[in-house]
């Protein structure tokens, strides 16, 4: 495999931004049939090199030979050429149309007289979605696909390219273990193929389980490329951070006092059913289950995003019907949601202008904000969270995953709550930040928050949780408490399998 | 992984997916909710007054909405890429005056020819609105906003160095003709509204370049990073709108047949209704030809019925207005509830 020329040579690429040196001097090669995975903090590059791959950056300096030839990435379209084809962090599709379309958008087959082929694309796609065992149909609109979906249609985009280089830029981050084990299938069927995979990830386990070869950035610069085979995480870890991380789960002991929420049979068709549990103050609830268990959906209705068909929410004892988001939040109750872009921050607001939005009440002054007030509070909540940031004036799309993740967490808490919804609070950012997202959560525990943690990452949930429920299908399929909860049992339950 | 569990889990699977397919099927015909809005609102002002229902006042209500219906393709067209054209009424004003006098300064000159013009004219005025859009960077709505004026202007100018109004009388007959012949008892007017819809609704569903209208309007990032051409595609739609205003325009002279330099101001706000209650999105991305003249039918309808249960001329507005907020809604509603007892049937089949 190393004998074989190089599908992808760089050599010496630099970029900045402004004041901002992205990538400086990096040296790397993509050989074909291997997986090579891509790590490093938020921030160390990946992105970048990932977007000049994928001809939408053009960098400073230095060389691309894609095949043994030297080229210029000048559009999307000449990397695709080249066989290139990219699966973004962020899906990348058309909200309107339905799956096909978005598979083959600018190459709709066409029949003899040059007319969109809808029959034969419909035929493609579906083969192509059977092929990777996804259950969709190419009819379906893209819009109310989940994230997961949405990422499972841009692999199947990128495989209908017959790409000889395929980028996947953190694409587990949404998927459920058993997505992922599908998604790895196919990724060792593409390396059997000869397709050469650049896969950037957080995930550690998962480099260690796919990947032949890992490259590790730190800052814009090349640190190490070595066979997985020779690394061990904490030297990952070590390289990554440049630091030694001794406790990735950090989990104090808090005191577990009353129940504050209680939930009773509560329903929502399609989305979940008869689920119920209690909520102790000073707890951490863990929700596990796979993507689309219906985890969020719960979430949604005790914060009145959605509506319950039947069931009971009770809170410090009393009964509660929560319509909306403002009920919610006037009982206690704060959601911090997956999608930070989405529904958690708005990105051309300063830091204070985002933590002190579901508070305006508070700062303002005969109707009118009172910018002193809302810098303290602001302040306040993001140096007791460690924010990184110029000054809490700086706008949050400045600023790294892990900081805007502990903004939205300071918005949250600015409004004083008593229960805390957190859902995937650690998705998409590095290790040093998650770390320390995990802290916050921990203390906030310790000072008597009651919080439902919604996670993926099973590691995650177990480390942090004192008791894990799990859902299959919208239904409960287990509970456990801290000392019974291990990976094959929550794993059992979520894939709604008896325990045998 | 033993086959049960692999079969039983293969079962929600293949449900989800053949609910996902009825879903899209019912969301393909969204226009039904408009059909249904549009039935019923025949029904109910027939029942008040039974001359409503003649074949002939069906024929006015087309006739009325059929250069609007033109105008409206070409709107969509902007529409679906995220833009918007607000300079549509005064295209139609200019090159319905240019027309006209054109014919009126040489009634000798073949018929082909004065269409041709008016209908270059229009393209011309759509490709300056495209290039400051798609080359000049200016927002659509300020881009249009400005055109719509000076287009005017340019009406007035010409107006006063010319003829201040083309009288029919001043027109040779060829030209009035086209829009009182009629072709196996149709009005040609409406026969080449319809015309055009077929071939631009065609065009919209299997075209690449139409496909690609849609995806620029619904994800202007995604869409670059796939390598459409948005400037090119918006600069087309321009075009495209502009050459339609001018067909419409040539057509405006023949049907008033007295034209000055006032003729179809306002226009674009009545074919910015008629699509929008049509279905169009007006932030990009969705909607249909098909839709976007049910629109233009619907509005015409209202028009009509409220003119035959002789609404005061002071009311008229307001509930035209107040009409067309509640087609929208009451299509909404309709919409979701068939989409709802679908799903509901399917469940229980």
């Amino acid at each position: 495999m190393q004998r074989a020329e190089p599908i992808i040579e760089l050599s010496g690429i630099a970029k900045h931004f402004g004041s901002v040196q992205a990538l400086q001097g990096i040296d790397f090669r993509l050989f074909p049939g291997e997986v090579h995975a891509l790590a490093g903090e938020n921030g160390a590059g990946k992105s970048t090199l990932v977007k000049i791959l994928a001809g939408i950056y053009r960098p400073d300096a230095g060389m691309v030979k894609v095949g043994g030839e030297v080229v210029e990435l000048r559009s999307p379209t000449q990397a695709q050429a080249l066989g290139i084809a990219v699966v973004h962090q962020e899906p990348m599709l058309f909200p309107d149309l339905d799956v096909a379309e978005n598979v083959f958008m600018g190459r709709h087959p066409r029949d003899r007289f040059g007319r969109v082929d809808w029959k034969r694309m419909y035929r493609e796609v579906d083969q192509l979605l059977t092929s990777l065992d996804v259950p969709l149909s190419s009819h379906t609109p893209v819009q109310g696909l989940s994230v997961a979906e949405q990422q499972l249609v841009e692999i199947a985009k990128a495989l209908s390219l017959d790409a000889r280089v395929l980028v996947l830029d953190e694409p587990t981050a949404a998927l459920s273990a058993h997505e992922v084990d599908e998604l790895f299938a196919i990724v060792r069927q593409l390396r059997e193929r000869g397709v050469a995979i650049l896969f950037v990830s957080h995930r550690l386990e998962e480099i260690f389980e796919i990947a032949d070869r890992l490259t590790i950035f730190r800052d814009g610069t090349h640190i190490i490329t070595a066979p997985v085979g020779e690394m061990t995480t904490e030297a990952i870890i070590r390289h990554m951070v440049g630091r030694e991380l001794s406790n990735l789960f950090p989990k104090s002991e808090a005191r577990i006092g009353d129940v504050v929420l209680e939930v009773r049979h509560l329903s929502r068709p399609g989305s979940f059913t008869d689920v119920s549990f209690q909520l102790r103050q000073g707890e951490i609830l863990g929700f596990a289950g796979l993507v689309g268990a219906g985890r969020t959906e719960v979430a949604r209705v005790l914060f009145g995003l959605d509506r319950a068909e039947s069931g009971e929410i009770w809170l410090k004892g009393k009964q509660v019907r929560i319509r909306s988001p403002r009920d919610a939040m006037r009982s206690g109750l704060a959601y911090v949601p997956e999608d930070r872009h989405q529904h958690g921050l708005v990105m051309d607001f300063s830091i204070a202008a985002n933590v002190t939005l579901p508070i305006l009440k508070q700062v303002s002054r005969l109707g009118l904000i009172d910018p002193r007030l809302e810098r303290k509070i602001a302040g306040d909540y993001s140096s007791q969270l460690h924010v990184r940031s110029s000054g809490i004036e700086q706008l949050v799309n400045a600023l790294s995953g892990g900081n805007q993740q502990k903004v939205v967490l300071s918005k949250w808490l600015a409004t004083n709550p008593s229960v805390l919804i957190l859902d995937e609070p650690t998705r998409g950012i590095d290790v040093g930040a998650k770390a320390e997202v995990h802290r916050i959560i921990s203390d906030l525990a310790v000072e008597g928050l009651a919080i439902i943690l919604i996670s993926s990452e099973l590691p995650e949930v177990l480390a942090m949780a004192d008791r894990v429920i799990v859902l299959h299908e919208g239904r409960v399929s287990g509970t456990f408490a801290r000392s019974e909860a291990t990976q094959e049992r929550v794993m059992f339950a979520a894939t709604g399998q008896e325990r045998g | 992984m033993t086959t049960t569990s692999r079969e039983v889990e293969q079962a929600p699977k293949r449900a989800q997916a053949s609910q996902a397919r009825l879903l899209s099927r019912v969301s393909r015909v969204r226009e039904l909710g408009l059909l249904i809005v549009l039935l019923l609102l025949i029904l109910v002002v027939g029942i008040q007054v039974p001359r409503f229902l003649s074949i002939d006042n069906f024929e006015q209500i087309l006739l009325s909405i059929a250069i609007l219906a033109i105008v409206g393709v070409g709107e969509t067209l902007v529409l679906l890429t995220r833009q918007v054209d607000l300079s549509v009424g005064s295209i139609v004003g200019l090159t319905a005056f240019v027309t006209a006098y054109f014919f009126k300064e040489l009634p000798g000159i073949n018929l082909v020819v004065g269409i041709l013009l008016g209908c270059g004219l229009g393209l011309a005025l759509g490709m300056v609105n495209g290039l400051l859009i798609s080359l000049g960077r200016v927002p659509a709505i300020v881009a249009t906003l400005g055109t719509l004026y000076v287009y005017r202007g340019l009406v007035f100018v010409f107006a006063s160095n010319t003829t201040l109004q083309v009288n029919a009388s001043d027109v040779p007959a060829s030209y009035l003709a086209l829009a009182t012949t009629q072709i196996l008892g149709i009005p040609t007017l409406i026969i080449i509204a319809l015309v055009i819809a077929v071939i631009v609704g065609y065009f919209l569903r299997a075209s690449r370049t139409g496909r690609q209208l849609y995806a620029v309007g619904s994800n202007p990032e995604a869409a670059a990073i796939i390598g459409l051409r948005a400037n090119r595609l918006t600069f087309g739609a321009f075009a495209a709108s502009g050459l339609l205003c001018g067909l419409a325009g040539v057509l405006w002279g023949a049907r008033f047949a007295t034209v000055d330099a006032t003729a179809a101001t306002g226009l674009e706000l009545q074919v910015i209704a008629a699509v929008v209650v049509g279905g169009v999105n007006i932030f990009g991305g969705s909607g249909t030809i098909l839709g976007a003249c049910l629109g233009a039918i619907v509005l015409g309808t209202l028009q009509n019925a409220l003119n035959i249960l002789n609404v005061s001329q002071f009311w008229l507005q307001a509930i035209d207005g107040a009409a067309i907020i509640a087609a929208v809604i009451l299509d909404a509603f309709i919409t979701r509830w068939l989409q709802r007892s679908l799903l509901v049937r399917r469940k229980r089949a």
